[in-house]
């Protein structure tokens, strides 16, 4: 409240000094906005086919090159846990599916999906193609490194994907990586396999460090006039959160693959006890392997927001958009977004109740994760009464919206149950544990996803994606992943536990045969109705519907660019000029039932729009 | 160009609020670079962070005696040891270093190119100097004391290890600073930053403030080091 009052305030005494030394006009100027601060941005305009395409600068095309090589990994994972579903479900069927590949699949995929996919896809893919625009500026404040940014990246997949062709495969000590056991004999890929695993996550990280400082200063210092932090759409505001984040956490995913290596390498003892292996001491002596799970988890826990920000800020965009109505309480879904990004960094050892530690020690953490619970909800109650009488577009962004805040809630709510250390105990190591992390980081932000995907993609390539094919990805996908993930909690419930090559011998299994085969043929079908999306995809870019400007009659200045799709440079001759939210949807008394950010108060007299 | 005039801002707690809720730029006046760098910082100092609660972590738990450091890293000068005495000369480098680091930015910024130049190119000598120091000081306790990463004669194995990372991660962050230390002092020296030339890589033009962003980073590292030397060398 007070805070529109202070803008008012400044915005009359703007108004009083610029009728004075402008005099001779009169009235007023409703539609002023503080002149530019920063000149031009410098741009580097690429000439060659490689300047333009491959080593380019500009943030758009890195953005779309961010996206396809996560996508890439994100097949790759995706065979992987067909393979997976393939052993649990029908097991022996494949020779070359023994334990050890199992769980060198079982890493690879966990790692995979995490990392390489959602992180590289939520932050270097949208966020490198909508923070420029989103604010309104040209390119990201330092395109150079920006560039290098998706390089490293590209080198740190490479250098992943290598670890499956090395001697020993790659590692398979579970995405955890938890050591002694992931670097000692005996663990599938402990000899290159952890090594690779180890120098890709640190190039990923510095990679990550360049891009990540692009986002945040971009959106910090190279807004355009009019674009206060509070008018920024949330889809930023999640974005930026998470980059935060990740700059933050990150540091000790750095550290522990550090250290971990020079024990490898050098034969160290950060994290390697004193070991006796066939009656001989290895070499290592005195090290904390719980000193690597700290290290691990206070990059793990963030890691979890960092992919579920960005999800929570473009969905509240999307179910804006399509809903026809403003997110429902602004200022509390952005401090929402803050709060439980400043949280997360304090529930870390709640992955930790097994470790052996201090039970009061659990107590504060416990208590810490179920506080995260208070601003999760309100954003969940927020996108419910945003849909409140909206006028509700069924199409399949919408769907895939409506899919996310079901599959989160159900995350979320065995979030609280594992949360609770008396809780957590019995449950873990159980495939409780996978469903709750499948619906909640799984599947969740992957229905963001493929929502922002069906409602950016005329952006990126002027053409629409195909409907009914949506719908039909949509519903099986929907249906599918809960077939998946829903018997999953009752399989935990009778205490299967994960992680287990082969279990049809142990007596937990003998009632739930049937229901596991059933979740295994759910995911080859989930998996498989993937390549109608691809399909889709290839399709549509081709002979999709031409989609003209502003298909959806959204208000965000990513679809106000004079060139569809946006070229370098985004803004043509003249920079927007921003004089609202980007949430003006069916406000009363407007002709159309959204008003662009860039509509000049002058223009809308009569609507009864927000003050922001 | 900018209706900005910086003094006429409202200070104080009003005008961060006022700044962080306005449009275009949270940090007014601020360059990007600058921005960036301290935001880099900030990421940076999260990795010592973890480095050094992972030393302190272990050498709490480890269960042989941790050597002493006031032994371990003392000179024999006309045959009595003195505690700390290269460390202590490094570390007046160091600091000394960050002086004229100091005094470069604030010639930059009066756009007096030689003495901004000369002290760019001290503060690099500086840092070589440390740098030089902190291999003499590896090499010693590497052949001479026989400390190596996975062992040493005086304790626990932690210790040769924690000192060679942690050292060797704060030596890289210094010669990585030297190395552009002495690319600027060119810079510097030929003009780039008068005329605005154009960067080889980035094609982005030269600017005085690359100085003062230079020179966040460099005090950053002194800092680090002040940490490393009380929590490695004094504890």
């Amino acid at each position: 409240m007070s805070d529109e009052l202070n803008i008012n305030k400044k915005k009359k005494n703007q108004i009083k000094t610029k009728s004075s030394t402008a005099s001779g006009r009169g009235e007023t100027d409703i539609d002023y906005v503080r002149p530019a601060e920063l000149p031009e941005q410098d741009l580097y305009h690429g000439h060659s086919f490689i300047t333009k395409w491959i080593f380019c600068q500009d943030a758009k095309v890195i953005g779309i090159q961010y996206t396809l090589t996560a996508v890439f990994t994100g097949v790759v994972g995706l065979i992987l846990s067909w393979m997976m579903r393939m052993q649990l479900g029908f097991p022996d069927l494949f020779p070359f599916l023994t334990a050890e590949t199992y769980y060198q699949m079982v890493t690879m995929h966990g790692m995979i999906m995490v990392v390489y996919l959602l992180t590289a896809l939520f932050l270097g893919g949208f966020g490198n193609y909508l923070i420029p625009l989103m604010v309104g500026a040209r390119d990201m404040v330092f395109p150079y490194a920006n560039m290098i940014s998706f390089w490293m990246f590209f080198v740190a997949v490479v250098v992943l994907m290598s670890s499956f062709f090395v001697p020993g495969g790659p590692t398979g000590s579970g995405w955890t990586l938890y050591p002694p056991q992931a670097i000692l004999e005996g663990t599938p890929g402990s000899g290159y396999g952890i090594l690779l695993m180890l120098i890709s996550l640190s190039l990923f990280v510095i990679g990550f460090t360049m891009g990540g400082l692009n986002y945040v200063i971009t959106i910090l210092q190279a807004r355009t006039r009019g674009m206060s932090l509070m008018r920024m759409p949330l889809t930023i505001w999640g974005i930026f959160t998470a980059t935060v984040l990740a700059l933050l956490a990150f540091p000790a995913l750095l550290v522990s693959s550090i250290m971990m290596t020079l024990d490898k390498v050098l034969g160290t003892s950060f994290f390697m006890p004193t070991i006796i292996k066939a009656g001989e001491a290895l070499s290592y002596d005195g090290g904390s392997p719980i000193l690597f799970q700290h290290l691990f988890w206070f990059f793990g826990h963030p890691e979890v927001y960092i992919v579920a920000l960005p999800a929570f800020g473009i969905v509240s965009d999307l179910i804006s958009v399509h809903s026809r109505k403003n997110i429902f309480g602004y200022r509390m879904m952005v401090w929402a977004i803050v709060g439980i990004g400043a949280l997360s960094f304090f529930v870390w050892a709640h992955h930790m109740y097994v470790s052996g530690m201090s039970p009061w020690f659990g107590f504060f953490f416990a208590t810490t994760t179920l506080i995260i619970a208070v601003p999760t909800a309100l954003k969940v109650y927020n996108w419910i009464l945003t849909l409140w009488r909206g006028n509700i577009r069924i199409n399949t962004v919408m769907l895939f919206c409506l899919g996310f805040i079901l599959t989160f809630v159900n995350g979320g709510i065995t979030g609280i149950f594992l949360g609770n250390v008396a809780v957590d105990v019995p449950l873990s190591d159980t495939y409780f544990v996978i469903a709750h992390f499948h619906m909640v980081m799984g599947i969740a932000p992957l229905m963001v996803i493929f929502g922002a995907i069906y409602h950016w993609f005329p952006l990126v390539t002027g053409r629409l994606l195909d409907e009914k094919l949506g719908k039909w990805h949509f519903w099986t996908t929907f249906l599918g992943a809960y077939s998946i993930y829903f018997p999953m909690h009752y399989l935990g419930f009778i205490g299967v536990p994960r992680r287990y090559f082969e279990m049809y011998d142990s007596p937990y299994m003998t009632s739930a045969i049937g229901m596991n085969e059933f979740i295994s043929v759910a995911a080859f079908i989930v998996g498989a109705a993937q390549f109608i999306f691809f399909y889709n995809l290839v399709k549509s870019l081709r002979l999709g519907k031409p989609a003209g400007k502003n298909p959806w009659q959204a208000n965000s200045l990513e679809w106000l660019t004079p060139d569809v799709p946006p070229t370098h440079g985004n803004w043509g001759e003249k920079l927007p000029v921003v004089h609202r939210w980007a949430y003006d949807y069916g406000v009363p008394g407007a002709k159309d039932d959204y008003i662009p950010q860039t509509t000049p108060p002058s223009e809308v007299r009569d609507a009864e729009v927000e003050k922001t | 160009m900018s209706d900005i005039n910086l003094d006429k801002l409202p200070g104080g707690f009003k005008g961060m609020s006022e700044d962080i809720g306005s449009d275009q730029t949270t940090f007014k006046g601020v360059n990007w670079g600058k921005a960036m760098m301290w935001i880099f910082l900030l990421s940076d100092t999260f990795v010592f962070s973890c480095f050094l609660v992972a030393y302190m972590k272990v050498r709490a738990s480890v269960v042989e005696p941790w050597p002493y450091p006031s032994e371990v890293f003392a000179l024999e000068v006309m045959g009595v040891p003195v505690p700390l005495l290269l460390i202590a000369i490094m570390t007046f480098v160091l600091i000394t270093s960050s002086g004229t680091m100091a005094l470069a930015v604030k010639y930059g910024y009066e756009k007096n190119k030689k003495m901004c130049g000369w002290f760019v190119l001290l503060t690099a000598i500086g840092g070589l100097t440390f740098v030089g120091m902190q291999a003499f000081e590896w090499s010693k306790l590497i052949f001479h004391d026989g400390v190596r990463p996975w062992g040493n004669p005086f304790g626990a194995e932690q210790f040769g290890a924690f000192f060679f990372m942690i050292t060797g991660f704060h030596g890289t962050h210094v010669s990585i600073g030297v190395i552009f230390l002495f690319i600027f002092a060119r810079k510097v020296f030929r003009g780039d930053f008068d005329t605005g030339k154009r960067g080889y890589f980035t094609t982005m033009k030269s600017d005085y403030v690359s100085i003062e962003i230079l020179g966040l980073y460099w005090h950053f590292v002194d800092l680090v080091w002040v940490f490393i030397f009380a929590f490695f060398y004094l504890w």
